[in-house]
C-alpha cells in the first residue's frame, strides 16, 4: 500500500518537475506528424540547427551554476563575435585562417563586456536576470551608434562592399560567402550514421575507461594485460576506421563488420565492468553511465543497420570539427565544476552570505562566470554565424539571448539549476518546434502565419511561463516552510 | 619576547547600529588554553560582539566599531571573515553556516578544499585545480572522528537533524590547522542535553590542545562546568568578568539581569481540566533521529501536558508527526474528528498551531517586519487581520500593530519598534517573534517544542508564565515538549516520558526524581515488572 503511494508520488513529482520538457516533447511530435515533413529532411534540419545552436545554449551554464540566474547578457558576447567577424571580413581574411584570427579577436572584447557586465550585476544582486536584460538592449544601443553611425565618420572604414553607399554606416547584412561562410563546417563532414557510429562507440569506450580506472587497483596483473591488449586493439581499429572514412566507400561491408567484430568485446567488458564497479561507485553516478550505455548501444546498433541499407540518411552530412567544438565545451564545463573555481561558484550559487563568511570573494567568482559566459557566446555566436552565412548586422545578436534562454528552459533547466543534458535536450525540442510548427500551422489551420505566430510564442511563452512555474514553485515551498 | 600571556585582548569596544548603541567600552582578555564564557541577557550584545571579533560584512557595513583589538601582541583590525581565519579565528556561528546541498564533507572542507597533485594540476592556477575528494574526505573523518561522530561523511546536510548540523560546524573549524581561537556563539542552544554533554567535552579537548575558546551560552551550569573565566554583558556594558572558583550559577544570574530571579514556581489554582481533546493512536512517525515507533497519547482539554525523555528517544518526533512535518502513519483525533496525516493544512485548519524545536530552519521572515511577522500565519490560514471590502480585502495595519506592540510588551521582546525587521534583532528576541506568531493563531491546541532553548534566564521565567497564563485565561491545551526536566515539572499537569518512541510512563510533576530517572533510562517498566514478579 504504502509502495504504491510511494510509487505514485514519484511518478507525479517526476510529472511536475518535469513538466516543461513533457509539453514540449508532445508538441514536438505532433507538430512533427502534422507538418507531414519527411523524416529525413527534419533530421538533416534539425542537426543543422543543433550544430549552429548548442554553443550558445551552453554558455549559460556557468552562470546559472553561480546563482546569477539566466544571463541575458550573452547578447554581449554574441556582438564581440560580430565586432570579431565584421573586422575578419574588412581585412579579407577568409577561410579557417580568418575564422582562427576572429576566435582570437573576439576573447579580449568578450573578456571586456564580460567584465562590464559582471560588475553591474554585483550592484544589482538579485536582480540579475532583468538587469542582464535591460543591459542587452542597452548595448544594442551602443553597438547600433558605432556600426550605424560611427563608422565612415569617426572610424574610417573603406569598404564599398560593407560600408553603405552615403560612406557613413555598415551595411543591413554582411555575406560571408567566400568568406568565413562553413570555414570550420566544411574542414570535415561526415554522414550521420557514421557520426552516430563513432559517438556511441567513443561513448561506450568512455565508460569503459572510467570503470576500468575505478577498478584498475583491485585487478590480478593478468586481466588487467588481457584488457589493456583488447583496448589497445580496439583503439588503433577505432582510429583507422575514422582515417579510413574519409578513404574508402563508406558503406564498405567489411569496415563495420571489423568494427562490430572489435566493438562488441569492448562492450562486454564495459558491461562486466559494470555490473562489478556499480555498487562502489554512488548510485546516481553509476546511474548516468547506464544512461550512456543505455543511450549509445541502439544509436550504435542503428547506425550500423542504417549504414548496410541505401538509406537517404547516408547521404545526410554533419560538420564533424563543430561536432568536436561543442564536445570540448561542454568538457570544459565538467572540467570547470570540478576545480576549485568550480566548487566556489557552486558555492555561491547556493548561498552568497556562507560562501563571503567562508572566504570566498563571492563578487569575483560571479565575475569569473560572467567572463566565461560571455567569451563561449562569442564563439557560440561565431559558429552560428560561419553555418547561417550571411550575418544581418543589426539583428543577428538581438535574439540570442532570448532564443537560447527559451531553448535552456524547454530542457528543464530553471534559474537555479542548468545541466549539460538539459542544454542539448532544450537545443532538440526548441528547433524541432521552430522546424515543423510553419508547416504544421498551415496545415492543420491553413495558415503558415499562425505556425509563424506559434514560432514567437514558443519563446517568449517558454521562458515567461518557466519563469513563473519557478516562482510559484518557490512561493509554494517558503509557504510549506511556514507552517 | 613574549610579554603578553594573552591570545586575544579586546580593549574598550564599543558598536553603534544605526544610532542605538549596542556596545560600550567592553574589555576582554583570554588566554592560551582558556574557556572564557560570556553571558547575558537576549540583546545584551554578546553576538554583535563576536562579529566585530570575526569582521563580519554587518559591522562594517554598518559603520564599523570603536576600540581595539589585539591578537598575541600585534593589533589588528579585521575587516573580514577571511582575515580573521588568516590570523586563527575559527567562529560556530549562531546561525548555521552550511550549505544544504553540499555533503558533510564539502561543508567541513568548504573553501579549504584540497586540489590534487597530479601531472596536469601542476601547471594550473590554483583556482583551475581539480578537487581531490578522497583526500577531503579522509580530513573531515578525522575531525567527525575526533568529536564522536560516527555519521558517513558523504551524506548530504540537508534534512540532516540539526544537532548534527552543530557538530559538522564545529568539526570545520577543528579542520583548520592554525586555528588559536574559537568561537562558539551559543552551540548548545539547538542541542539536546546528551548531545550538549558531548560538546562540551570536545570544548575540553580542543583547550587542552591549547586553544582558547570563547563560548556564549545560556546555560549556567554549563558555565560553571566548563568555563575557567566568565564576563557578564548587559545592555550593551561590561558587568563584571569573574573567575569560575570565586562564583556560582545564582550570582552569576542576577549579574546577568540586574535583579534577583524568583524560581518558576507552580501556581496552585484550581483549573477546569475538559473531555480528551487530542487523541494519539498508533502512531509512527519517520523523523531521523527521533522516531517515533507505535505511540500512544491522550490529552484533556485545558491541560498542560509535558513531554519529556532523552535525546534520540522520540519526544521531539510527536509534534512534528501531529504537523505533518514528517511522513507519519496511526490515528490521531482531534475533539472526536479525524486529523488528515501528513497534512500540515488540516492540522492548521483544526486549530492547531506548533513552535517547533527548529526555529532557525523553519519561520521567520528575516527581511520582514516584526508585526508582520507575528501576524503573517493567521493572515494567511485564518483571514486574521483583514478588513472584507466587498471585492478585495487589505491587511488592517492598526489592528496587526496594536497586537505586535502588545506581544512585544508581554514576552518582552527587546526590539526599537514592531516595524524593525527581524533580522536585526538578537537571536534570543527572534524566538519569542517565534513563539508570538503561534499564541497569535489563538489555537485551541498549541505545540510548543523546546520554548526557551537560546533564551536566557530572566525571559524564561517571561515565557513560561506566559503560556500559563494562556492556558488559564483562554483554556488553551499546551503540549510542551522540552529537554529540561525542571522546566516541565515547573508548569505541566502531568508529563509523559517517551523512550525508544514510545510513552515509557506518565508521571504528575511532583513524582520523585528516582521515577523521573528509571523512566528516562528505559528501565521503569523493567523494574515494575520485576517489582510484580517478586510479589
Ligand atoms: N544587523 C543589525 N542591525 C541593527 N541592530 C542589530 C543588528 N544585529 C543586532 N542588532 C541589535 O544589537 C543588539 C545586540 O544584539 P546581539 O545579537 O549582539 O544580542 P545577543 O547578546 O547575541 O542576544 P541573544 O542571546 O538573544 O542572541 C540588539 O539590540 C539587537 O537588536
Ligand atoms: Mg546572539
Amino acid at each position: 500500500m504504502a509502495d504504491r503511494k510511494e510509487l505514485f508520488d514519484n511518478i507525479k513529482s517526476f510529472f511536475v518537475s518535469n513538466m516543461v520538457t513533457i509539453v514540449f516533447v508532445i508538441l514536438g511530435i505532433v507538430g512533427f506528424y502534422y507538418s507531414g515533413l519527411s523524416l529525413p529532411f527534419f533530421v538533416n534540419e534539425l542537426s543543422i540547427r543543433i550544430t549552429r545552436n548548442s554553443l550558445l545554449v551552453l554558455a549559460l551554464i556557468i552562470p546559472v551554476l553561480a546563482g546569477m540566474g539566466l544571463n541575458f547578457a550573452i547578447v554581449l558576447g554574441a556582438m564581440a563575435g560580430q565586432v570579431a567577424i565584421i573586422a575578419v571580413t574588412h581585412w579579407g581574411i577568409i577561410g579557417v585562417r580568418g575564422f582562427m584570427l576572429a576566435m582570437l579577436l573576439s576573447v579580449p572584447l568578450a573578456i571586456v563586456f564580460g567584465y562590464l557586465t559582471g560588475k553591474l550585476l554585483n550592484k544589482t544582486k538579485g536582480k540579475e536576470m532583468i538587469t542582464s536584460l535591460i543591459l542587452g538592449f542597452f548595448a544594442n544601443g551602443i553597438y547600433q551608434l558605432v556600426f550605424l553611425i560611427l563608422i565612415g565618420t569617426l572610424i574610417p572604414m573603406d569598404n564599398p562592399v560593407m560600408v553603405l553607399s552615403s560612406g557613413v554606416g555598415l551595411r543591413v547584412s554582411l555575406d560571408l560567402t567566400g568568406g568565413l561562410k562553413y570555414a570550420i563546417d566544411h574542414i570535415w563532414m561526415m554522414s550521420i550514421p557514421w557520426t552516430a557510429l563513432t559517438m556511441s562507440t567513443y561513448t561506450m569506450l568512455f565508460v569503459l575507461i572510467r570503470f576500468y580506472i575505478n577498478k584498475a587497483g583491485k585487478m590480478t596483473k593478468k586481466v588487467k594485460n588481457t584488457h589493456l591488449y583488447i583496448l589497445a586493439v580496439a583503439v588503433i581499429v577505432a582510429l583507422g576506421n575514422i582515417y579510413r572514412i574519409n578513404m574508402i566507400d563508406e558503406n564498405s561491408a567489411f569496415l563495420w563488420a571489423l568494427l562490430a567484430t572489435i566493438s562488441l568485446p569492448i562492450l562486454y567488458i564495459a558491461m562486466k565492468l559494470y555490473f562489478d564497479q556499480s555498487e562502489k561507485m554512488t548510485k546516481k553516478s553509476a546511474q548516468k553511465h547506464y544512461y550512456f550505455v543505455a543511450f549509445a548501444l541502439p544509436s550504435f546498433l542503428l547506425s550500423l543497420y542504417i549504414m548496410r541499407t541505401a538509406s537517404i540518411f547516408n547521404m545526410l552530412r554533419v560538420p564533424i570539427i563543430t561536432v568536436l567544438a561543442i564536445a570540448i565545451v561542454c568538457v570544459f564545463t565538467v572540467y570547470i565544476m570540478k576545480t576549485k573555481l568550480g566548487q566556489d561558484l557552486k558555492t555561491v550559487g547556493q548561498d552568497r552570505h556562507i560562501a563571503t563568511t567562508a572566504g570566498i570573494h563571492s563578487d569575483k567568482t560571479r565575475l569569473t562566470a560572467i567572463i566565461i559566459s560571455t567569451v563561449l557566446a562569442s564563439w557560440g555566436q561565431l559558429f552560428f554565424l560561419q553555418n547561417l552565412g550571411t550575418m544581418s548586422t543589426y539583428g543577428s545578436h538581438e535574439q540570442v539571448g532570448m532564443f537560447s534562454i527559451a531553448a535552456l528552459l524547454i530542457g528543464g533547466a530553471s534559474v537555479s539549476k542548468a545541466t549539460i543534458g538539459q542544454a542539448l535536450l532544450g537545443v532538440v525540442l526548441f528547433h524541432t518546434l521552430f522546424i515543423v510548427s510553419p508547416l504544421a500551422g498551415r496545415n492543420v489551420f491553413g495558415d503558415a502565419q499562425l505556425g509563424e505566430f506559434f514560432r514567437a510564442f514558443v519563446a517568449y511563452g517558454v521562458i515567461g511561463l518557466s519563469l513563473g512555474m519557478h516562482a510559484w514553485k518557490k512561493q509554494i515551498q517558503s509557504r510549506n516552510s511556514l507552517k | 619576547m613574549k610579554n603578553n600571556e594573552y591570545v586575544l585582548q579586546m580593549k574598550n569596544i564599543s558598536k553603534e547600529y544605526y544610532g542605538n548603541r549596542v556596545l560600550k567600552d567592553i574589555n576582554l582578555s583570554v588566554k592560551a588554553g582558556e574557556i572564557h564564557a560570556i553571558l547575558g541577557e537576549n540583546g545584551a550584545g554578546k553576538s554583535t560582539l563576536m562579529n566585530i571579533l570575526f569582521g563580519m560584512t554587518v559591522i562594517h557595513e554598518t559603520g564599523g566599531y570603536e576600540g581595539e583589538i589585539v591578537l598575541d601582541n600585534d593589533s589588528i583590525n579585521i575587516k573580514s571573515p577571511v582575515e580573521a581565519m588568516d590570523l586563527g579565528i575559527g567562529m560556530v556561528h549562531q546561525e548555521f553556516m552550511l550549505i544544504p546541498g553540499y555533503s558533510i564533507t564539502e561543508n567541513i572542507k568548504l573553501n579549504r578544499e584540497i586540489t590534487k597533485d597530479n601531472l596536469v594540476n601542476k601547471f594550473l592556477p590554483d583556482k583551475l585545480k581539480t578537487l581531490d575528494f578522497k583526500k577531503m574526505g579522509t580530513d573531515a573523518r578525522k575531525a567527525l572522528d575526533t568529536l564522536g561522530m560516527g555519521i558517513d561523511e558523504w551524506v548530504k546536510v540537508a534534512g540532516m537533524p540539526i544537532g548534527y548540523m552543530q557538530f559538522i560546524e564545529i568539526a570545520r573549524e577543528i579542520d583548520k590547522k592554525n586555528i588559536k581561537l574559537l568561537v562558539f556563539d551559543e552551540p548548545t542552544a539547538v542541542l539536546t542535553e546528551s548531545e550538549a554533554s558531548n560538546l562540551l567535552k570536545a570544548m575540553v579537548k580542543i583547550k587542552e590542545a591549547g586553544i582558547a575558546i570563547l563560548f556564549i551560552t545560556h546555560r549556567l551550569d554549563e558555565v560553571m562546568e566548563v568555563a575557567d573565566n566568565v564576563t557578564i554583558l548587559r545592555d550593551g556594558e561590561l558587568v563584571a568578568t569573574k573567575k569560575n572558583n570565586e562564583t556560582n550559577v545564582m550570582q552569576l544570574a542576577e549579574l546577568m539581569v540586574g535583579r534577583k530571579i524568583e524560581k518558576i514556581k507552580k501556581s496552585s489554582t484550581e483549573k477546569r481540566i475538559g473531555e480528551t481533546i487530542l487523541s494519539i493512536e498508533n502512531l509512527n512517525v519517520m523523523m531521523p533521529g527521533e522516531e517515533i515507533k507505535g505511540l500512544n497519547l491522550e490529552v484533556k482539554a485545558g491541560e498542560i501536558y509535558g513531554i519529556g525523555g532523552l535525546a534520540g528517544q522520540g519526544k521531539i518526533g510527536i509534534a512534528n508527526g501531529v504537523m505533518g512535518i514528517y511522513p507519519t502513519s496511526g490515528e490521531i483525533t482531534i475533539k472526536g474528528e479525524k486529523l488528515k496525516l501528513n497534512n500540515p493544512k488540516d492540522a492548521l485548519n483544526k486549530n492547531i498551531a506548533f513552535v517547533s524545536e527548529d526555529r532557525r530552519g523553519m519561520g521567520l521572515l528575516l527581511d520582514t517586519s516584526i508585526e508582520m511577522n507575528i501576524a503573517i500565519t493567521a493572515i494567511q490560514n485564518k483571514g486574521g487581520f483583514i478588513r472584507n471590502f466587498v471585492l478585495f480585502t487589505q491587511v488592517n495595519n492598526k489592528e496587526m500593530k496594536s497586537h505586535a506592540l502588545n506581544m512585544i510588551k508581554e514576552l518582552d521582546i527587546r526590539c526599537r519598534s514592531e516595524k524593525q525587521v527581524t533580522r536585526r534583532l538578537s537571536g534570543g528576541n527572534q524566538q519569542k517573534v517565534c513563539i508570538a506568531r503561534a499564541l497569535t493563531l489563538e489555537p485551541a491546541i498549541l505545540f510548543v517544542s523546546e520554548p526557551t532553548r537560546g533564551i536566557d534566564v530572566g525571559a524564561k521565567k517571561i515565557v513560561l508564565d506566559t503560556l500559563v497564563k494562556l492556558n488559564k485565561e483562554l483554556g488553551m491545551t499546551i503540549v510542551m515538549t522540552s529537554s529540561e526536566l525542571a522546566e516541565l515539572r515547573s508548569v505541566c499537569d502531568k508529563i509523559a516520558i517517551i523512550s525508544e518512541g514510545k510513552v515509557e510512563g506518565i508521571l504528575s510533576p511532583d513524582a520523585s526524581d528516582v521515577d523521573f530517572g528509571l523512566m528516562m533510562a528505559g528501565e521503569y517498566k523493567k523494574m515494575q515488572s520485576k517489582g510484580d514478579d517478586i510479589k
